[in-house]
């Protein structure tokens, strides 16, 4: 079987406070993977891992290694920029760029230098469509994010991670922020896109992970207690702490 | 007896009321009054001539060239190291001894009354380094002045940026150098924005400093290195050795129309900025 991301032994401190102890996961290319358990369990951090942004936190040591496509992604500063334009995250609120509408999307390629001119408008506007945000902006290109819909600007944090083309694509609760029918429209958004991409949801709605991932974690206190076929883990699962935890027990 | 909530609610608003409008009034009369006694002396003439025999006729065109000049330039100076300051202090370094100590150099700075930078750019610029009596001089000491301003107002401004914009600029691979650059400062800009505009307006209508290091000279600057005469300055003069008080009037009042003019078209430039798009 092959693996787009995979963990080995992964552990992460904050000063003395062991926020992830030994996580061993292997996350399948274009599908979703889900990560659960209740709130401080280090599924955020877990997923902040994968594109190393924790390293922007003072005080954060890391052990093990995590593998992009087979080779190591801890090497040092050099290949940082790199590593974020392959793995790129949509976060919990969401926080499009006080800019316009197109300068939001632009930021990506600008920053990494990938297109110019009308290169540039052509990636926008494919970046708008992969997201089905096209119809609805394409003559508001020049309007500022900050005036849409909270759909609509979560729909636009990810078009403008969409113009980097990434590979694997990391999402921290992209829905909190957001009402059932938004919810129900960005879950069936990150179904079309896991053709495409490598898919991380980090979630502590349940029925979100159930409804949307082809396998799911469960993590607690810092362990990856399970990991499996999200239906096995929602049905069938093997550990009493993840069935207490999926039935309602607590969290 | 206890007032009853509604008296106390009614007395409360009418006091508000009645100093918010004693502030205002007061303000409204200063610049009323000056503009009443000023203005009517306000030429076309006065604009674009020369003062003549000391500032008793002609008019204050030298005055208005080098108050652009001395002010333009200090924030010219101030502006890009001040601001540079800021994105040191918020951006690239973690809170510490050199942060305080930067931090308590700068609100130190911003206590110390005028008439000391005039006499620190009197000493250092004007003799030590040679500059004489110059706008150089002048400039210089106000840039050193006003930095504080910039370095707090670019500071507060930076940190309100929201966290969230550098998380999303690091997350999709951009440098530290492209976050500044493209995210922080363009949101940050109304705030840094507003800290050099109070710098101008402060070099405009500063006088002990600029007296002791851009000089009196009347005459029209030709370079940089001249004496030059602030608006400000010429203003104290004419009222204070009893030359003119008309003419005195007069230039507090072009004095006060171009703070105006300075803080209008720099709230105009702000709301279009703030405005984002491309």
């Amino acid at each position: 079987m092959e693996y787009k991301l995979r963990t080995e032994n992964l552990g992460l401190h904050y000063g003395d406070f062991c926020a992830l102890k030994d996580v061993n996961i292997s996350i399948r290319p274009q599908a979703i993977t889900a990560i659960i358990g209740p709130s401080g369990c280090g599924k955020s951090t877990l997923l902040r891992c994968f594109n190393r942004m924790n390293e922007l936190i003072a005080g954060v040591r890391t052990s093990g290694r995590i593998l992009l496509d087979g080779r190591a992604v801890h090497d040092g500063a050099a290949g940082l920029t790199q590593l974020r334009k392959r793995v790129g995250m949509v976060f919990q609120r969401p926080n499009p760029f006080p800019l316009s509408v197109f300068d939001n999307v632009a930021y990506g390629p600008r920053v990494h230098g990938m297109h110019k001119g009308a290169d540039l408008e052509a990636a926008v506007e494919k970046a708008l469509r992969a997201t089905a945000l096209w119809d609805a902006l394409k003559d508001k290109l020049r309007a500022p994010a900050l005036g849409l819909p909270a759909e609509q600007q979560q729909r636009l944090c990810i078009s403008r991670l969409a113009a980097v083309e990434p590979e694997v694509l990391l999402m921290d609760e992209p829905c909190s922020a957001l009402d059932p029918i938004a919810t129900e429209h960005i879950e069936e958004l990150m179904r079309e896109l896991a053709r495409r991409y490598t898919i991380v949801i980090v979630t502590h709605n349940m029925q979100q992970a159930a409804r949307v991932s082809s396998e799911t974690g469960f993590m607690l206190l810092g362990e990856l207690v399970e990991f499996g076929l999200t239906t096995a883990i929602f049905k069938n699962p093997s550990d009493k702490r993840t069935e207490d935890y999926v039935t309602g027990r607590y969290g | 007896m206890r007032a009853s909530p509604r008296l106390t609610q009614a007395a409360s608003l009418g006091l508000m009321w009645g100093l918010a409008a004693a502030t205002i009034g007061v303000l409204a009369f200063i610049i009323i009054y000056i503009l009443a006694h000023g203005l009517p002396h306000v030429t076309w003439g006065f604009l674009t001539e020369s003062p003549r025999s000391m500032g008793r006729e002609g008019g204050v065109l030298p005055m208005i060239v080098g108050t652009a000049w001395v002010a333009g330039l200090a924030v010219v100076i101030a502006a890009p190291v001040g601001v540079a300051t800021a994105i040191y202090l918020t951006e690239y370094t973690r809170e510490g001894r050199l942060t305080a100590v930067i931090r308590f150099g700068a609100d130190c700075l911003a206590g110390i009354p005028s008439i000391i930078f005039g006499l620190f750019g009197f000493v250092f610029f004007v003799i030590t380094l040679g500059m004489g009596l110059s706008i150089v001089s002048g400039a210089l000491t106000l840039a050193v002045m006003v930095l504080p301003t910039i370095i707090r107002t670019s500071e507060e401004a930076i940190r309100a940026v929201p966290q969230a914009y550098r998380d999303v600029s690091f997350g999709l691979g951009s440098t530290r150098w492209q976050m500044v650059t493209q995210v922080v400062l363009r949101s940050a800009l109304p705030g840094i924005g507003t800290g050099i505009v109070l710098s101008i307006g402060r070099s405009i209508s500063e006088t002990a400093a600029v007296m002791l290091t851009a000089g009196s000279a009347l005459g029209l600057p030709r370079t940089a290195f001249d004496s030059s005469r602030t608006l400000a300055l010429h203003f104290y003069t004419l009222s204070r050795e009893g030359i003119s008080m008309p003419n005195a009037y007069a230039t507090a009042s072009v004095l006060i129309l171009a703070i105006l003019a300075v803080n209008l078209s720099a709230y105009w430039l702000m709301r279009r900025l703030a405005a984002g798009g491309r």
